[in-house]
């Protein structure tokens, strides 16, 4: 029983991550039809700026913040340069392109940083938590991981709501020629999409990376992973993400707690496929649906 | 009919030359051949299912480990010829590919492209879980040897050079009959339109699973090639970096293009060698030298989409077609993807997909 409700909290700590990476990919997908496969690299080389500014200044929050910072820009600068002019062609084009980007920011991070694996610092204690004497299989870090992503997609979600920046967002997403007949600048719009994945991007890498180790694939398997959650949510929706990617933490944890852990994207893998099979819109797409 | 003695004639002309090459040239470069074949027999098969019939997959890469570890398998504990092994590997995959192939029919785009990441990471792993049957990290040693007729003194590695070459040649020589065939031309027309192969009579779905199946067959040939080139059979050489790296050869040799299909994959062989070499000496760090073609690989994947769709192939032809005035031309627009636009699909979010689950 003590062990079913370790695996449960690791599940939902790492879902947390999961979520956020699902969140940035519905973030770009709700605005441009488009997966982008260098949100994880984008994730990684932001948690290596990370890195390295908490070498040079002592300060975790520093690396924090400029890493965010970092996330955002990369994200507009990815849309502004090498995504927009793919607009209008195939969508294998873009498909590509953003697998161009993925590679070009691996073999980056390996010019700048080097190929090796750097341990990343926690914001807290990475030791267990205990209620009287069981442990619960998680740490103060997990807490704050958790707190962080329901943190942001809680920010999200209101500016989404109730501002008018967000409306716009939100008509550009739901029919850009429409919101662009209304007088939104859908381009601006869709530039401001990829700089928040950017920035949600660099959330999970800073989260992600005390567990995993910092290296310029380590992101590879949490972006294929988010992909997954992303796509059980529907990929329209970022309540979906964020439940597709809570759900998929648990099971993952399940098997990699119960069975072996080496099974774990295989388990991911047959999930993916099953949700495509059974539900190719998500669990999430149904009401949206029929309101159409 | 004609087109095949000539395509016979050119592999057998290819063949002759690497044959010489490789009598003249030393270890080193015979090594580098069967790289080559390898990277080509995988490249070849990964255009025609992403440039003739429209899908994408980065999870080819999970195909060549099945060939491999299927020929590491066959060879260590049942001792068949190789021959034989290389056909049953190929069939193995082709199985795979089938699953997989009735899996992502129904799959388009970006969903396919996830999908068959996710199959890339995720199959290499098998052998983790399995250390019993696959070996594990360590993964499985392959013995291969030279055949008694060539004599003791016959390098191992020309003969491996040979033997890669050849199954590479005859595997494009079918692909460029397949190209040229009903099916090849079925393939054109689901990437083309699938609403219009569909009133056309072509069956989508099987098109679509028929050109998985070619694609993975190809892939595990050449997953087999690998692993009595290399000796050793472990999950850490079929990472999705090397499925990404046979998407990289296919896109910058022209998606579509058989012929281009060699030139990526000189280049992705051919070329870190060459920069590790020149950055070596130059005195910049094993990790700068190793990376720089990575990065390098990013940019030219974007500026090929962006810039120049057709690749190194349809540069070519270009050339030719400069020379040898207009004619020529229409080989360019056929081999490669015609860039069909729709732009409905990108701006108006409520479209295709979402109607699909209504009806």
């Amino acid at each position: 029983m003590v062990e079913f409700l370790q695996f449960t909290l690791s599940g939902v700590v790492f879902g947390m991550i999961y979520a956020a990476i699902a969140l940035s990919l519905v973030l770009i997908w709700r605005g441009t039809r488009l997966l982008n496969f260098a949100q994880g690299g984008m994730a990684m080389l932001t948690t290596y700026v990370a890195i390295e500014v908490i070498y040079k200044t002592h300060s975790y929050w520093a690396g924090f913040v400029i890493a965010l910072v970092a996330g955002l820009v990369l994200g507009a600068a990815s849309e502004l340069t090498v995504v927009r002019p793919t607009t209008g062609k195939p969508e294998l084009n873009a498909v590509i392109v953003t697998i161009g980007l993925l590679i070009f920011f691996e073999g980056l991070a390996g010019i700048l940083f080097g190929g090796q694996y750097r341990s990343f610092p926690a914001a807290f204690s990475v030791t267990g938590l205990r209620v009287g004497g069981t442990p619960l299989g998680v740490s103060r870090f997990d807490v704050f991981t958790v707190a962080a992503v329901l943190f942001t997609t809680l920010i999200l979600a209101v500016v989404f709501r109730y501002t008018t920046a967000g409306l716009r967002m939100r008509a550009a997403a739901f029919n850009a020629t429409i919101a662009r007949l209304s007088g939104i600048r859908v381009a601006r719009v869709l530039t401001v999409g990829w700089a928040l994945a950017g920035l949600l991007g660099a959330l999970a890498g800073v989260l992600v990376s005390p567990a995993t180790f910092l290296y310029p694939n380590s992101m590879d398997a949490i972006f294929v992973l988010g992909f997954t959650a992303a796509v059980i949510g529907g990929l329209d929706s970022p309540a979906g993400a964020v439940v597709g990617g809570l759900l998929l933490g648990i099971a993952l944890s399940y098997v990699g707690g119960y069975l072996n852990s080496d099974l774990t994207s295989l388990v991911a893998l047959g999930i993916l496929v099953a949700v495509l099979m059974i539900r190719p819109n998500g669990l999430f797409a149904g009401a949206r649906m029929r309101r159409v | 009919m004609r087109t095949f003695p000539r395509r016979l004639g050119v592999a057998i002309i290819v063949a002759a030359i690497v044959a010489f090459l490789s009598i003249k040239l030393n270890a080193f470069r015979d090594f580098q051949i069967a790289e080559i074949a390898v990277e080509v027999t995988a490249v070849a098969g990964l255009t025609v299912l992403t440039g003739l019939s429209g899908q994408i997959s980065l999870g080819n890469g999970a195909f060549m480990a099945v060939g491999a570890y299927a020929t590491a398998l066959l060879l260590l504990h049942l001792s068949w010829p190789f021959y034989l092994v290389l056909v049953i590997a190929g069939a193995v995959t082709a199985v795979a590919g089938a699953v997989v192939g009735i899996a992502a029919a129904r799959l388009r785009g970006p969903y396919l492209a996830g999908a068959t990441l996710l199959l890339g990471v995720a199959l290499p792993s098998l052998a983790l879980a399995y250390p019993g049957t696959f070996g594990g990290d360590q993964g499985l040693n392959v013995v291969f040897t030279t055949p008694a007729f060539l004599g003791v003194n016959f390098p191992l590695t020309r003969w491996q050079a040979w033997v890669s070459t050849v199954v590479a040649l005859v595997v494009l020589v079918l692909l460029a009959n397949l190209d040229r065939s009903r099916i090849g031309r079925n393939w054109r027309a689901v990437r083309d339109d699938e609403v219009a192969a569909a009133l056309d009579g072509i069956n989508v779905a099987a098109a679509r699973v028929r050109a998985f199946v070619v694609s993975a067959a190809c892939a595990g040939l050449a997953g087999a090639l690998l692993a009595i080139v290399t000796g050793l059979v472990a999950p850490g050489a079929f990472t999705i970096t090397l499925s990404i790296a046979l998407l990289t050869a296919a896109v910058i040799g022209g998606l579509g293009s058989l012929a281009g299909a060699l030139w990526g994959s000189l280049v992705i062989v051919l070329v870190p060698t060459y920069v590790t070499d020149v950055s070596t000496s130059h005195g910049l760090s094993s990790a700068v030298g190793s990376n720089i073609p990575i990065a390098a690989y990013g940019v030219v994947l974007i500026l090929v989409m962006l810039v120049f769709p057709h690749g190194i192939q349809g540069g070519l032809l270009r050339l030719i077609s400069l020379f040898l005035g207009p004619d020529q031309k229409s080989r360019t627009r056929r081999d490669a993807p015609t860039p069909h636009v729709t732009p409905s699909a990108d701006q108006a979010p409520a479209s295709t997909h979402e109607k699909e689950g209504t009806s």
